[in-house]
This record gives C-alpha cells, structure tokens and sequence, in this order.
C-alpha cells in the first residue's frame, strides 16, 4: 500500500508530537523524518484545523498533539489526505459494467475492507506500542 | 516445540497453571478461574454486550475447562461478588496446519468497568495460562466491524498472523 507523501508526513507528525509531552518545532519533525519542512508546515495546518494538533506561536512555540491518542486512529488521519479502503471508490472504468469487472470489483473491495478495519482498529497510542516494540527488536543482536 | 515436547508441557503445567491464577489486581479485584456460581453473571454480561443469550454455550464451555486435563481457561474478573468481567480460551494443537497456539475465543468486560484495566488484566491472565501450559503464540479471530474489540486486541500486541480467514455460503 503505498501512501501518498502528505499521509506519511502526518503520521509522522502526529506520532512524533504525541510522544512527546512538549512542544515541538515543524523543523525539528522535519529534520528526523527527512522531510520538507514547507509540506510538513502545510500538513500540520491542516491537521491544525482537525482539531490533532494545536500551535503556539512566539519563542519557544512548537506544535503539540492535541488529540486523545487511545481514540485517535490511523484511519481518522490518514483519510483527511486521501481516501482509505472504500470499497467501490474511484472513478467507472471501462469494463465495470462486465460480470469480469464485477468480480473484480469484489475482490478489490474485499481488500480496501480489510484496509480499513485494519487502519480504523489501531489508534496512536499502539502505533507508539508498535515503535517501541520495533526499536527494541531492532536494538537485540542480529534483530 | 515438538508433538512430545507440547504433550509434556501439557501433563507438567496445565494443572499449575490454574490453581496458581487467583490474583488480586492493584485495581481491587480478582481474577481467578469461573466458578458455577459465576456463569449466569457471564451469560448475563455476554447476552448485554453481544445482544444473543447463549447460556448452553456457556455452560458447555464451563463444563469442558473443568474436565481434567482441559486445555480450555475460562477465567473472570470479580469485585465483592459482581462479575466486571470474563474471558475464555483454549490451547489448540495442529489444526489449520498450526503449531500448538492459545487460542482467546471470547473476552468481555462490564461496559460500566471499562477503561479501567480489567480487559487488559484478563488478557494478561490468561496469557500466564498460555505460557505456563508452554506455548508462546496466542490467536482469536475478529468480525471486521468490531473496531472496539479489534483495537483492544491490537492494543495488546496482536497483529495479523499468517492464516487468512475464508467462508461461503452453502447452496441450498
């Protein structure tokens, strides 16, 4: 499944600052994940108006997670950038009208079902569970 | 772990197993194995949180977990005698080509207790079970749409395993 840049950019953020008790500068979000602090900028805006993340402006201002990170899911993120696993999605193409474009159409919904519930079941809080079991495998030797 | 070395494991700990589960939770209640007396408090509790009363399949299930040898755990969390809540498993050998694995077939808390532990203490508890039995994977199977309960199992750690459920519907 490959995600569109300003998706993984919010992630990124929404991850980063809710790990984080403080605030913290689009900069330095930029800096760790490699991305471009303009986008980043733009993102956090966005999800500024969501409600995820509140910005403080002035010396020593920042971003932080403004969300309840047990409630929030990578689902509630992800489709304010682009739409997730809905089934029947897009545009007619040629062929949908077909028994074949019919069956295939089943088995794409089927797969953007099962891409939903698996976004909409894992919230913020066990995405952090996940980074930390991730960094722990990966300190162990050979891990 | 070999068919050998699981059927060991199985005589060695599963009797140890639950007789050493009683525990009082720093959130002052107990989780211990289901006794009698507490299975119409689960067909209660199951019936509000399901919307399908099911007492046969409960007691049928109660009846297996106390016939010696059972590999089934079904083990409640209990306050001054209130059921908050139940959860039910099973170590399974072999089927579906699997290694010996715990299988979790039903958790359910108090809606009134939730967001207090007490899932994540019943997990936990029968996780001891599954370990102390000598088997180091654990499974349940999720609808779809129970987002709640999917998000409390990938709470805990689970993720997609290597089986992939199918179904159809029979012709008649």
């Amino acid at each position: 499944m490959k995600l569109q840049i300003a998706t993984r950019h919010a992630v990124f953020a929404i991850l980063e600052l809710a790990a984080h008790d403080g605030q913290m500068s689009a900069g330095e979000i930029a800096e760790k994940y490699g991305l471009s602090p303009n986008h980043l900028a733009k993102v956090l805006r966005t999800l500024g108006r969501e409600g995820m993340v509140e910005a403080s402006r002035g010396v020593g201002g920042g971003y932080r997670f403004a969300g309840n990170a047990k409630r929030l899911t990578l689902l509630d993120i992800m489709q304010i950038f682009e739409p997730i696993g809905v089934p029947g999605a897009g545009n007619s193409e040629p062929g949908d009208d077909t028994d074949e474009g019919r069956a295939l159409r089943r088995v794409t919904d089927e797969i953007e079902d099962i891409t939903r519930a698996t976004l909409s079941s894992i919230t913020v809080d066990t995405m952090l569970k996940i980074v930390r079991r991730t960094r722990k495998g990966a300190a162990r030797p050979g891990g | 772990m070999s068919v050998k070395q699981y059927h060991i494991a199985r005589i060695c700990y599963s009797a140890a197993a639950i007789f050493n589960l009683a525990k009082v939770m720093p959130h002052h209640y107990t989780i211990r194995r289901a006794n009698l007396p507490d299975l119409d408090q689960v067909v209660s509790l199951d019936a509000r949180v399901t919307g399908t009363p099911k007492p046969e399949y409960w007691r049928q299930r109660f009846e297996s977990s106390r016939q010696p040898g059972s590999q089934q755990y079904f083990l409640v969390a209990e306050q001054d005698g209130r059921l908050l809540g139940f959860t039910l498993g099973e170590i399974r050998a072999w089927e579906f080509g699997s290694q010996p694995c715990g299988w979790i077939f039903a958790i359910g808390v108090d809606p009134e207790a939730r967001l207090e532990r007490v899932g994540s203490d019943l997990f936990d508890a029968m996780c001891r079970c599954f370990r102390e039995a000598g088997v180091t994977k654990i499974r349940t199977m999720i609808a779809r749409d129970a987002q709640l309960v999917m998000s409390f199992f990938r709470s805990q750690g689970l993720m997609a395993g290597p089986f992939v459920q199918l179904e159809m519907d029979l012709e008649s």
